[in-house]
């Protein structure tokens, strides 16, 4: 391990076997347990072979029965009636209009907190807001998603100002608490980004005669960017992910439509509620939980990877 | 990071309303996400504390909500947690020994492996569930809806949360300490075994923790499980049926009467306890040995 540390240029300090100071016998327990522990660390790669074999099988049956065609542009998701009908569509857009209410809420407040932590708050405000937020970050998401329904909801009825006012699964209030939810992976991961920025930027813009919140804005904002998109690409991601929120305040009727105040039928919550209903295997239920995860584990999947990616980027300019 | 008083010149009226409108944003926003906190927990255990009694802790789960209770899902947490635990941390941590410890990063496996735990960490919680139900419940093992299946589920969903965190805990370390061990004739194994680890060992401990408290609050996976059964008695091995907390709280708010709500809210509360419980020892645990290399 050493070994490689060194530069190549420098010559290799004789060893002590190559002095004659001990004698090089081998040591097969030491061989045995380094395989273990390799062992340990390639069940993640066993994990993602099986996830993804998990999916493809079943997956590639139900495309035998279901034109990928009429699945990706069908307009009617009705997998289990007497008349199927496979349209995904309905529940991609109901993912997508509840991740979007998520983040027209958590992208501001996220960044604006981790402004504050970062640049305004006192290291003794610091000490107890983290842990706070950490806090917020380990509520189970069944545990939101009752406060979606029974307290969030509620609310919104009454407040409600342009069209029908939302029933009682709505689009608007999932989405509002899934923003609250991702608020702390959002504030914590830009905080990170942010306290990368090298202090002589932000010193040298003070030294100008900027006021804080030019520093924070235009200098710190900008160098961080390509880790506060990671941020906010991981929120997504998780955003599309999480199912009980969306499974108990939005509703489990497929709905292709953009109104936050109506009930809709998201991917995640699909592939719930047709679990709970105990498919037999291989049936065509059974397939379409395959498909619809197929789906969403590859859109989490490209967005894992542009995350991680940027996340490479900033860590190369500054470190 | 305070520039000096008297070296500022006065800001215009328009730069210093701008100014306050930021910080007034800022700490609107701090108080949207803790009032959130604060509002949430009020919530539960107002709606909850007519069911907050001994009944939540004895009875079972019934269609009769004066008579049910959570035995059984209380019981069914800790099978299935046990199980979690007993596979997680002994593969978790070793793992992250081997990352940090012997793989040599030049290795493109190594890199692979590396890359698919980070990717793993945000695979959503569900896949795991699809992956439970057609590889453990009714793959080869064919385990059924069982504590086992369950639990190692569950086990592969906080994996990369355990290495994550032990493999930032090992990396603190300071390689003084290894290169001690080493000069004095010390094996690898023997470094990292008595030397590494023991002084990783707060740092592990925490991230093992938080590990297990996402793993409490998980259900999505669960649900496909089959886990959402009426479970009226309490485990008695791994191959035994079971229900656990928070499935059983998604139970009760599904069911249309009121009473159920109130007693899904104090199982909430009592979730939310332990959570805090599990938070509040890992906070503690890395302030109090958290040591300066």
């Amino acid at each position: 391990m050493t070994a490689t540390e060194l530069s190549p240029a420098q010559p290799r300090p004789p060893t002590a076997v190559a002095l004659g100071l001990v004698t090089r016998r081998p040591r097969y327990g030491e061989k045995v347990i380094k395989g273990l522990l390799f062992l340990c660390a390639t069940l993640s790669i066993a994990t993602t072979v099986a996830i993804v074999l998990s999916l493809v099988g079943p997956t590639v049956e139900f495309f035998g029965e279901v034109g990928i065609g009429e699945f990706l542009t069908g307009t009617t998701w009705a997998p289990l009636f007497a008349d199927p009908a496979f349209g995904v569509l309905p529940l991609v857009t109901a993912t997508f209009v509840i991740t979007g209410i998520a983040l027209c809420l958590a992208v501001p407040t996220g960044l604006l907190i981790a402004t504050y932590l970062q640049q305004y708050a006192r290291p003794q405000a610091r000490k107890l807001l983290k842990p706070t937020l950490e806090l917020l970050a380990g509520i189970p998401s069944v545990v939101y998603g009752f406060f979606a329904l029974t307290f969030v909801t509620p609310i919104l009825q009454d407040l409600w100002f342009v069209g029908d006012p939302p029933g009682i699964f709505n689009a608007a209030s999932a989405g509002l608490v899934m923003g609250v939810m991702i608020v702390p992976t959002i504030a914590s991961l830009s905080e990170d980004a942010m306290a990368a920025v090298p202090k002589a930027l932000s010193e040298g813009a003070y030294a100008l005669g900027s006021n804080r919140m030019t520093v924070s804005t235009r200098v710190v904002m900008p160098a961080a960017l390509s880790g506060i998109v990671a941020a906010i690409v991981l929120g997504v991601s998780r955003a599309v992910g999480e199912t009980m929120i969306v499974l108990i305040a939005a509703g489990g009727t497929p709905n292709l439509s953009f109104n936050p105040a109506e009930a809709m039928q998201t991917m995640t919550a699909f592939i719930a509620s047709a679990g709970i209903g105990d498919q037999p295997t291989g049936s065509t239920g059974y397939k379409t939980i395959f498909a619809v995860g197929s789906t969403l584990f590859l859109l989490t999947l490209a967005m894992n990877l542009i995350s991680i990616r940027l996340v490479r980027r900033y860590r190369q300019v500054y470190s | 990071m305070t520039t000096p008083v008297s070296l500022r010149r006065r800001a215009s009226v328009g730069s210093r309303l701008a100014q306050g409108g930021f910080r007034t944003a800022m700490l609107v926003s701090l108080f949207l996400a803790i009032g959130t906190l604060v509002a949430l927990l009020a919530q539960v255990t107002v709606n909850g504390w007519p069911r907050l009694n001994s009944q939540l802790f004895t009875a079972f789960p019934s269609s009769r909500p004066e008579r049910a209770g959570a035995q059984s899902a209380i019981f069914g947490t800790i099978w299935v947690m046990g199980v979690v635990a007993f596979t997680c941390i002994p593969v978790g941590v070793s793992a992250a020994i081997y990352l940090e410890e012997y793989a040599d990063r030049s290795r493109w496996y190594n890199r692979v492996i590396e890359l698919n735990i980070q990717n793993l960490a945000a695979v959503p919680a569900i896949v795991y569930g699809i992956l439970g139900l057609a590889f453990l419940v009714r793959g080869i093992p064919k385990l059924g809806p069982t504590v086992l299946a369950a639990g190692l589920t569950l086990s592969l969903l906080v994996l990369p949360v355990v290495i994550i965190a032990s493999r930032e805990a090992i990396r603190a370390v300071p390689s003084s300490l290894r290169e001690g061990s080493l000069s004095l004739g010390a094996t690898q194994w023997q470094t990292v075994s008595r030397q590494v680890v023991p002084a990783a060992l707060p740092g592990i401990a925490t991230g093992t923790i938080l590990a297990m408290s996402r793993a409490i609050g998980e259900a999505a996976p669960l649900l496909l499980l089959g886990a959402l059964t009426f479970v009226t008695f309490n485990p008695d091995g791994l191959d035994s049926p079971f229900t656990v907390m928070p499935v059983q709280i998604f139970n009760w708010i599904s069911r249309p009467q009121d009473e159920f709500r109130v007693l899904a809210a104090a199982a909430i509360v009592v979730l939310l306890g332990l959570l805090l419980a599990m938070n509040a020892a890992a906070i503690w645990l890395r302030n109090h040995y958290r040591r300066e290399w």
